[in-house]
Protein backbone atom coordinates (compact mmCIF):
# COMPACT_ATOMS: atom_id res chain seq x y z
CA UNK A 1 0.00 0.00 0.00
CA UNK A 2 1.47 3.44 -1.19
CA UNK A 3 0.21 6.94 -1.10
CA UNK A 4 1.47 9.59 -3.73
CA UNK A 5 2.36 12.80 -2.48
CA UNK A 6 0.18 14.02 -5.09
CA UNK A 7 -2.60 12.10 -3.69
CA UNK A 8 -2.72 13.87 -0.36
CA UNK A 9 -2.69 17.00 -1.45
CA UNK A 10 -5.91 16.51 -3.38
CA UNK A 11 -7.66 14.60 -0.58
CA UNK A 12 -6.84 17.48 2.06
CA UNK A 13 -7.84 21.03 0.73
CA UNK A 14 -6.03 22.81 3.07
CA UNK A 15 -2.48 21.29 2.15
CA UNK A 16 -1.10 23.42 -1.45
CA UNK A 17 2.30 22.64 -3.52
CA UNK A 18 5.09 24.94 -3.01
CA UNK A 19 7.72 23.65 -5.36
CA UNK A 20 8.27 20.51 -7.19
CA UNK A 21 5.28 20.00 -9.30
CA UNK A 22 7.06 17.42 -11.29
CA UNK A 23 7.84 15.45 -8.35
CA UNK A 24 4.43 14.54 -7.17
CA UNK A 25 4.56 10.98 -7.65
CA UNK A 26 6.80 10.40 -4.97
CA UNK A 27 5.53 7.86 -2.75
CA UNK A 28 4.60 7.77 0.88
CA UNK A 29 4.75 4.04 2.09
CA UNK A 30 4.61 4.66 6.38
CA UNK A 31 1.96 6.57 8.02
CA UNK A 32 3.86 8.06 10.58
CA UNK A 33 5.42 11.57 10.16
CA UNK A 34 8.52 12.89 11.34
CA UNK A 35 9.30 16.42 12.95
CA UNK A 36 12.99 16.60 11.81
CA UNK A 37 14.75 18.47 15.36
CA UNK A 38 17.40 16.32 16.19
CA UNK A 39 18.22 15.99 12.49
CA UNK A 40 18.77 19.45 12.08
CA UNK A 41 21.15 19.74 15.44
CA UNK A 42 23.44 17.31 13.08
CA UNK A 43 22.16 14.27 14.78
CA UNK A 44 21.21 11.96 11.53
CA UNK A 45 21.72 8.57 13.38
CA UNK A 46 18.10 7.17 13.34
CA UNK A 47 16.95 9.75 10.45
CA UNK A 48 13.55 7.79 9.64
CA UNK A 49 14.04 9.10 6.01
CA UNK A 50 11.02 7.36 4.48
CA UNK A 51 8.40 9.39 6.34
CA UNK A 52 7.19 12.52 5.33
CA UNK A 53 8.70 15.11 6.74
CA UNK A 54 7.17 17.85 8.91
CA UNK A 55 8.68 21.60 9.62
CA UNK A 56 6.81 23.71 12.12
CA UNK A 57 7.37 27.20 13.90
CA UNK A 58 10.00 25.11 15.68
CA UNK A 59 12.00 24.07 13.18
CA UNK A 60 11.99 26.57 10.57
CA UNK A 61 12.79 29.09 13.45
CA UNK A 62 15.68 26.59 14.26
CA UNK A 63 16.66 26.72 10.17
CA UNK A 64 16.44 30.44 10.40
CA UNK A 65 19.05 31.22 13.44
CA UNK A 66 21.49 28.87 11.79
CA UNK A 67 24.50 30.24 10.17
CA UNK A 68 23.54 30.49 6.46
CA UNK A 69 26.59 28.71 5.81
CA UNK A 70 26.22 25.70 8.06
CA UNK A 71 22.17 25.13 6.57
CA UNK A 72 23.16 23.10 3.63
CA UNK A 73 25.39 20.47 5.96
CA UNK A 74 22.02 19.53 7.91
CA UNK A 75 19.37 20.41 4.83
CA UNK A 76 21.24 18.03 2.02
CA UNK A 77 21.09 14.75 4.10
CA UNK A 78 17.37 15.03 4.96
CA UNK A 79 17.19 14.48 1.18
CA UNK A 80 17.29 10.95 0.29
CA UNK A 81 16.21 8.44 -2.17
CA UNK A 82 13.41 7.52 0.64
CA UNK A 83 11.90 10.86 1.77
CA UNK A 84 8.54 11.23 0.46
CA UNK A 85 8.41 14.85 0.93
CA UNK A 86 8.51 18.04 3.34
CA UNK A 87 5.63 19.31 4.89
CA UNK A 88 5.38 22.63 6.26
CA UNK A 89 2.71 23.89 8.51
CA UNK A 90 0.69 27.79 9.32
CA UNK A 91 2.00 28.57 5.92
CA UNK A 92 5.24 29.41 7.41
CA UNK A 93 8.01 31.31 5.06
CA UNK A 94 10.06 28.26 3.74
CA UNK A 95 14.22 29.08 4.13
CA UNK A 96 15.92 29.64 0.47
CA UNK A 97 18.49 26.76 1.94
CA UNK A 98 15.29 24.03 2.12
CA UNK A 99 13.99 24.98 -1.35
CA UNK A 100 17.17 24.66 -2.78
CA UNK A 101 17.85 21.01 -1.56
CA UNK A 102 14.70 19.93 -1.94
CA UNK A 103 14.53 20.84 -6.02
CA UNK A 104 18.01 19.26 -6.18
CA UNK A 105 17.19 15.85 -4.85
CA UNK A 106 13.41 15.86 -6.72
CA UNK A 107 11.46 16.24 -3.40
CA UNK A 108 8.35 18.25 -3.66
CA UNK A 109 7.55 21.01 -0.54
CA UNK A 110 4.10 21.28 0.02
CA UNK A 111 2.32 23.38 2.80
CA UNK A 112 -0.60 24.19 4.54
CA UNK A 113 -1.78 27.11 6.95
CA UNK A 114 -2.91 24.63 9.66
CA UNK A 115 -1.11 24.42 13.01
CA UNK A 116 1.51 21.40 12.93
CA UNK A 117 -0.34 19.38 16.05
CA UNK A 118 -3.56 19.21 13.79
CA UNK A 119 -1.79 19.12 10.06
CA UNK A 120 0.26 16.15 11.66
CA UNK A 121 -3.61 14.49 12.73
CA UNK A 122 -4.99 15.01 9.69
CA UNK A 123 -2.70 13.68 7.46
CA UNK A 124 -1.52 10.98 9.95
CA UNK A 125 -5.18 9.94 10.08
CA UNK A 126 -5.51 10.27 6.02
CA UNK A 127 -2.29 7.97 5.86
CA UNK A 128 -3.25 5.62 7.83
CA UNK A 129 -6.78 4.65 6.49
CA UNK A 130 -5.05 4.94 2.60
CA UNK A 131 -1.96 2.40 4.32
CA UNK A 132 -3.23 0.44 6.02
CA UNK A 133 -4.26 -3.38 5.30
CA UNK A 134 -7.49 -4.08 3.65
CA UNK A 135 -9.51 -7.44 3.14
CA UNK A 136 -13.14 -7.61 1.47
CA UNK A 137 -16.09 -9.58 3.06
CA UNK A 138 -19.12 -10.91 1.13
CA UNK A 139 -21.59 -9.14 3.25
CA UNK A 140 -24.09 -6.20 3.74
CA UNK A 141 -22.93 -3.31 6.05
CA UNK A 142 -25.93 -1.48 7.68
CA UNK A 143 -25.52 1.55 10.29
CA UNK A 144 -28.66 0.50 12.57
CA UNK A 145 -29.32 3.01 15.73
CA UNK A 146 -24.91 4.29 15.09
CA UNK A 147 -24.46 0.28 15.45
CA UNK A 148 -22.34 -1.01 12.43
CA UNK A 149 -23.77 -3.92 11.77
CA UNK A 150 -22.06 -6.45 9.41
CA UNK A 151 -24.51 -9.11 8.09
CA UNK A 152 -22.70 -12.03 6.10
CA UNK A 153 -23.95 -15.38 5.11
CA UNK A 154 -23.99 -17.62 1.89
CA UNK A 155 -25.71 -16.26 -0.84
CA UNK A 156 -29.18 -15.78 -1.55
CA UNK A 157 -29.82 -16.07 2.07
CA UNK A 158 -31.17 -12.37 1.55
CA UNK A 159 -28.76 -9.99 2.74
CA UNK A 160 -29.25 -7.70 0.35
CA UNK A 161 -33.50 -7.98 1.00
CA UNK A 162 -32.49 -7.14 4.66
CA UNK A 163 -30.25 -4.25 3.94
CA UNK A 164 -33.07 -3.02 1.83
CA UNK A 165 -36.30 -3.30 4.52
CA UNK A 166 -33.44 -1.81 6.87
CA UNK A 167 -32.90 1.55 4.63
CA UNK A 168 -36.81 1.24 4.59
CA UNK A 169 -36.70 1.83 7.70
CA UNK A 170 -34.55 4.72 8.53
CA UNK A 171 -31.51 2.88 8.61
CA UNK A 172 -28.24 3.85 6.44
CA UNK A 173 -26.71 1.76 4.05
CA UNK A 174 -22.91 1.82 3.94
CA UNK A 175 -21.74 -1.49 1.60
CA UNK A 176 -23.88 -4.01 -0.08
CA UNK A 177 -22.36 -7.26 -1.61
CA UNK A 178 -18.78 -6.60 -0.92
CA UNK A 179 -17.25 -4.49 2.21
CA UNK A 180 -13.71 -3.41 2.46
CA UNK A 181 -12.68 -3.85 5.73
CA UNK A 182 -9.24 -1.77 7.28
CA UNK A 183 -8.05 -2.03 10.86
CA UNK A 184 -8.03 1.77 12.55
CA UNK A 185 -6.53 1.17 16.26
CA UNK A 186 -5.92 -2.39 17.98
CA UNK A 187 -10.22 -2.97 18.58
CA UNK A 188 -11.84 -0.83 15.95
CA UNK A 189 -12.66 -1.96 12.09
CA UNK A 190 -13.31 0.45 9.79
CA UNK A 191 -15.91 -1.15 7.06
CA UNK A 192 -16.90 1.08 3.53
CA UNK A 193 -17.81 0.08 -0.03
CA UNK A 194 -15.56 0.01 -2.93
CA UNK A 195 -15.44 3.39 -4.84
CA UNK A 196 -17.59 1.30 -7.86
CA UNK A 197 -20.60 0.01 -5.82
CA UNK A 198 -20.71 3.20 -3.18
CA UNK A 199 -24.64 3.41 -2.55
CA UNK A 200 -25.71 0.80 -4.37
CA UNK A 201 -27.39 -2.53 -3.66
CA UNK A 202 -28.45 -5.69 -5.76
CA UNK A 203 -31.89 -6.87 -5.46
CA UNK A 204 -32.59 -10.29 -7.25
CA UNK A 205 -35.13 -9.40 -9.79
CA UNK A 206 -35.12 -6.18 -9.81
CA UNK A 207 -31.56 -5.24 -10.51
CA UNK A 208 -29.13 -2.87 -9.22
CA UNK A 209 -30.64 0.22 -7.46
CA UNK A 210 -29.22 4.07 -6.35
CA UNK A 211 -30.14 3.79 -2.59
CA UNK A 212 -29.43 7.61 -2.62
CA UNK A 213 -31.50 8.40 -5.39
CA UNK A 214 -34.94 6.23 -4.22
CA UNK A 215 -34.13 7.10 -0.20
CA UNK A 216 -32.02 10.55 -0.23
CA UNK A 217 -28.71 11.18 1.20
CA UNK A 218 -30.16 10.27 4.76
CA UNK A 219 -30.01 7.36 3.56
CA UNK A 220 -26.03 6.27 3.36
CA UNK A 221 -22.71 6.44 5.33
CA UNK A 222 -19.40 6.88 3.62
CA UNK A 223 -18.12 4.59 6.14
CA UNK A 224 -18.97 3.04 9.81
CA UNK A 225 -16.89 0.76 12.51
CA UNK A 226 -18.39 -2.41 12.90
CA UNK A 227 -19.97 -3.11 16.21
CA UNK A 228 -20.72 -6.81 15.39
CA UNK A 229 -21.74 -9.45 12.89
CA UNK A 230 -25.06 -11.24 12.14
CA UNK A 231 -24.96 -14.31 10.03
CA UNK A 232 -27.43 -15.44 8.36
CA UNK A 233 -28.14 -19.62 8.33
CA UNK A 234 -31.23 -21.39 6.73
CA UNK A 235 -32.94 -22.22 9.58
CA UNK A 236 -32.27 -25.73 10.23
CA UNK A 237 -34.31 -27.88 12.96
CA UNK A 238 -31.54 -30.16 14.25
CA UNK A 239 -29.43 -26.88 14.79
CA UNK A 240 -29.56 -25.79 18.89
CA UNK A 241 -30.02 -21.81 18.75
CA UNK A 242 -28.82 -19.50 21.41
CA UNK A 243 -32.83 -18.40 23.52
CA UNK A 244 -31.72 -16.90 26.08
CA UNK A 245 -28.29 -14.88 25.05
CA UNK A 246 -25.43 -15.99 26.52
CA UNK A 247 -23.67 -17.71 23.72
CA UNK A 248 -21.32 -15.34 22.83
CA UNK A 249 -19.27 -15.77 19.54
CA UNK A 250 -17.30 -13.88 17.85
CA UNK A 251 -15.01 -13.33 14.54
CA UNK A 252 -12.29 -12.21 13.65
CA UNK A 253 -10.58 -9.33 11.51
CA UNK A 254 -7.07 -8.41 11.71
CA UNK A 255 -6.85 -9.79 15.12
CA UNK A 256 -10.14 -7.57 16.46
CA UNK A 257 -12.47 -9.91 18.27
CA UNK A 258 -16.27 -9.08 17.22
CA UNK A 259 -18.88 -10.05 18.79
CA UNK A 260 -21.10 -12.61 16.29
CA UNK A 261 -24.78 -13.46 16.81
CA UNK A 262 -26.25 -16.49 14.42
CA UNK A 263 -29.51 -15.71 13.33
CA UNK A 264 -31.76 -18.37 11.89
CA UNK A 265 -33.61 -17.47 8.53
CA UNK A 266 -37.08 -18.78 7.83
CA UNK A 267 -40.12 -17.90 5.76
CA UNK A 268 -42.15 -15.69 7.86
CA UNK A 269 -39.51 -14.29 9.82
CA UNK A 270 -39.02 -10.30 9.77
CA UNK A 271 -35.22 -10.98 9.68
CA UNK A 272 -34.84 -6.87 9.28
CA UNK A 273 -36.57 -6.55 12.47
CA UNK A 274 -34.53 -9.00 14.53
CA UNK A 275 -31.29 -7.35 13.42
CA UNK A 276 -32.45 -3.82 14.37
CA UNK A 277 -33.74 -5.22 17.86
CA UNK A 278 -30.40 -7.25 18.50
CA UNK A 279 -28.62 -3.50 17.38
CA UNK A 280 -30.90 -2.01 20.36
CA UNK A 281 -30.19 -4.62 22.50
CA UNK A 282 -25.88 -4.95 21.82
CA UNK A 283 -26.40 -1.03 22.25
CA UNK A 284 -28.22 -1.24 25.86
CA UNK A 285 -25.41 -4.18 26.83
CA UNK A 286 -22.62 -1.47 26.02
CA UNK A 287 -24.40 1.07 28.08
CA UNK A 288 -25.10 -1.24 31.13
CA UNK A 289 -28.01 -2.87 31.32
CA UNK A 290 -28.45 -6.83 29.99
CA UNK A 291 -31.87 -8.23 30.03
CA UNK A 292 -30.35 -11.71 30.26
CA UNK A 293 -28.59 -11.09 33.76
CA UNK A 294 -31.58 -8.94 34.59
CA UNK A 295 -33.72 -11.85 34.00
CA UNK A 296 -31.79 -14.68 35.38
CA UNK A 297 -31.39 -12.60 38.94
CA UNK A 298 -34.79 -11.96 39.39
CA UNK A 299 -35.66 -15.64 38.25
CA UNK A 300 -33.06 -17.05 41.01
CA UNK A 301 -34.85 -14.65 42.99
CA UNK A 302 -38.05 -16.45 42.52
CA UNK A 303 -36.66 -19.95 42.54
CA UNK A 304 -35.86 -19.00 46.37
CA UNK A 305 -38.83 -17.51 47.57
CA UNK A 306 -40.62 -20.63 46.17
CA UNK A 307 -38.21 -22.88 48.06
CA UNK A 308 -38.91 -21.06 51.29
CA UNK A 309 -42.88 -21.54 50.82
CA UNK A 310 -42.43 -24.84 50.08
CA UNK B 1 -51.13 -39.67 27.72
CA UNK B 2 -48.27 -40.18 29.61
CA UNK B 3 -48.01 -38.55 32.90
CA UNK B 4 -44.79 -38.21 35.37
CA UNK B 5 -44.15 -36.61 39.23
CA UNK B 6 -40.41 -35.20 39.36
CA UNK B 7 -39.06 -34.37 42.84
CA UNK B 8 -36.83 -31.37 41.55
CA UNK B 9 -33.26 -32.17 43.84
CA UNK B 10 -31.08 -29.70 41.83
CA UNK B 11 -30.07 -26.61 44.59
CA UNK B 12 -30.14 -24.26 41.91
CA UNK B 13 -33.83 -25.50 40.77
CA UNK B 14 -34.64 -25.32 37.26
CA UNK B 15 -32.61 -22.22 36.31
CA UNK B 16 -31.89 -20.51 33.04
CA UNK B 17 -29.63 -22.92 32.21
CA UNK B 18 -31.15 -26.44 32.92
CA UNK B 19 -34.38 -24.79 31.67
CA UNK B 20 -33.16 -24.29 28.31
CA UNK B 21 -31.62 -27.96 28.08
CA UNK B 22 -35.21 -29.11 29.12
CA UNK B 23 -36.99 -26.99 26.23
CA UNK B 24 -34.38 -28.21 24.01
CA UNK B 25 -34.86 -31.95 24.82
CA UNK B 26 -38.91 -31.36 24.93
CA UNK B 27 -38.82 -29.63 21.27
CA UNK B 28 -37.84 -32.49 19.42
CA UNK B 29 -40.59 -34.16 19.99
CA UNK B 30 -44.16 -33.54 18.17
CA UNK B 31 -46.23 -34.46 21.20
CA UNK B 32 -47.51 -31.94 23.40
CA UNK B 33 -45.87 -31.41 26.70
CA UNK B 34 -46.62 -29.57 29.85
CA UNK B 35 -45.58 -29.05 33.41
CA UNK B 36 -46.87 -28.28 35.75
CA UNK B 37 -45.64 -27.00 38.75
CA UNK B 38 -47.87 -25.07 42.10
CA UNK B 39 -51.75 -25.25 40.16
CA UNK B 40 -49.81 -23.55 37.08
CA UNK B 41 -49.41 -25.35 33.94
CA UNK B 42 -47.02 -24.55 31.42
CA UNK B 43 -45.39 -25.43 27.87
CA UNK B 44 -42.32 -27.22 27.99
CA UNK B 45 -41.40 -25.91 25.00
CA UNK B 46 -41.49 -22.52 26.18
CA UNK B 47 -38.45 -21.24 27.74
CA UNK B 48 -40.06 -18.23 29.33
CA UNK B 49 -43.16 -19.98 30.44
CA UNK B 50 -41.11 -22.83 32.23
CA UNK B 51 -38.78 -20.53 33.59
CA UNK B 52 -41.85 -17.97 34.64
CA UNK B 53 -42.62 -21.04 37.05
CA UNK B 54 -39.62 -20.50 39.20
CA UNK B 55 -38.97 -23.63 40.13
CA UNK B 56 -36.95 -24.11 43.19
CA UNK B 57 -34.80 -27.28 44.81
CA UNK B 58 -37.85 -29.26 46.63
CA UNK B 59 -40.43 -28.47 44.68
CA UNK B 60 -42.54 -31.37 43.12
CA UNK B 61 -43.52 -31.26 39.42
CA UNK B 62 -45.94 -33.08 36.93
CA UNK B 63 -44.99 -33.60 33.47
CA UNK B 64 -47.87 -34.66 30.87
CA UNK B 65 -47.15 -35.90 27.31
CA UNK B 66 -49.87 -36.13 24.85
CA UNK B 67 -49.13 -37.57 21.09
CA UNK B 68 -47.77 -39.97 18.97
CA UNK B 69 -44.66 -39.89 20.20
CA UNK B 70 -45.23 -39.62 24.06
CA UNK B 71 -43.38 -42.20 25.07
CA UNK B 72 -40.00 -41.14 23.75
CA UNK B 73 -41.05 -38.04 24.82
CA UNK B 74 -40.92 -38.91 28.32
CA UNK B 75 -37.84 -41.31 28.00
CA UNK B 76 -35.78 -38.06 26.46
CA UNK B 77 -37.27 -35.73 29.71
CA UNK B 78 -36.41 -38.28 32.07
CA UNK B 79 -32.81 -38.73 30.47
CA UNK B 80 -32.40 -35.01 30.30
CA UNK B 81 -33.78 -34.65 34.21
CA UNK B 82 -30.78 -37.03 35.49
CA UNK B 83 -28.47 -35.77 33.11
CA UNK B 84 -28.80 -32.00 34.07
CA UNK B 85 -29.00 -33.56 37.74
CA UNK B 86 -32.51 -32.14 38.30
CA UNK B 87 -34.72 -34.04 40.05
CA UNK B 88 -35.98 -37.52 38.90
Amino acid sequence: MKVTIGELVEAMDHIQVVSGDNFLDREIIVSDLSRPGLELAGYFRFYPEERLQLFGQTEISFINEMPKKDRLDVLDPLCTPMTPGFLVSRNLEIPSELYDVAQKHNIPIIRSNRSTTRLASSVTSFLEERLSERQSQHGVLVDVYGMGVLIIGASGIGKSEIALELIERGHRLVADDRVDLYMVDESRIIGEAPEILRHLIEIRGVGIINVVNLFGVGSIRESKVVDFIIELEQYDPTVVYDRLGHTIESMKFFNVELPKLSIPVKVGRNVSIIVEMAAMNLRAKQMGYDATIDFEKKLAHLIEKNKKDD
Amino acid sequence: MQKKDFHITAETGIHARPATMLVQSASKYESDIMLEYNGKSVNLKSIMGVMSLGVGQGADVTITIEGNDEEEAMEGIVATMASEGLGE
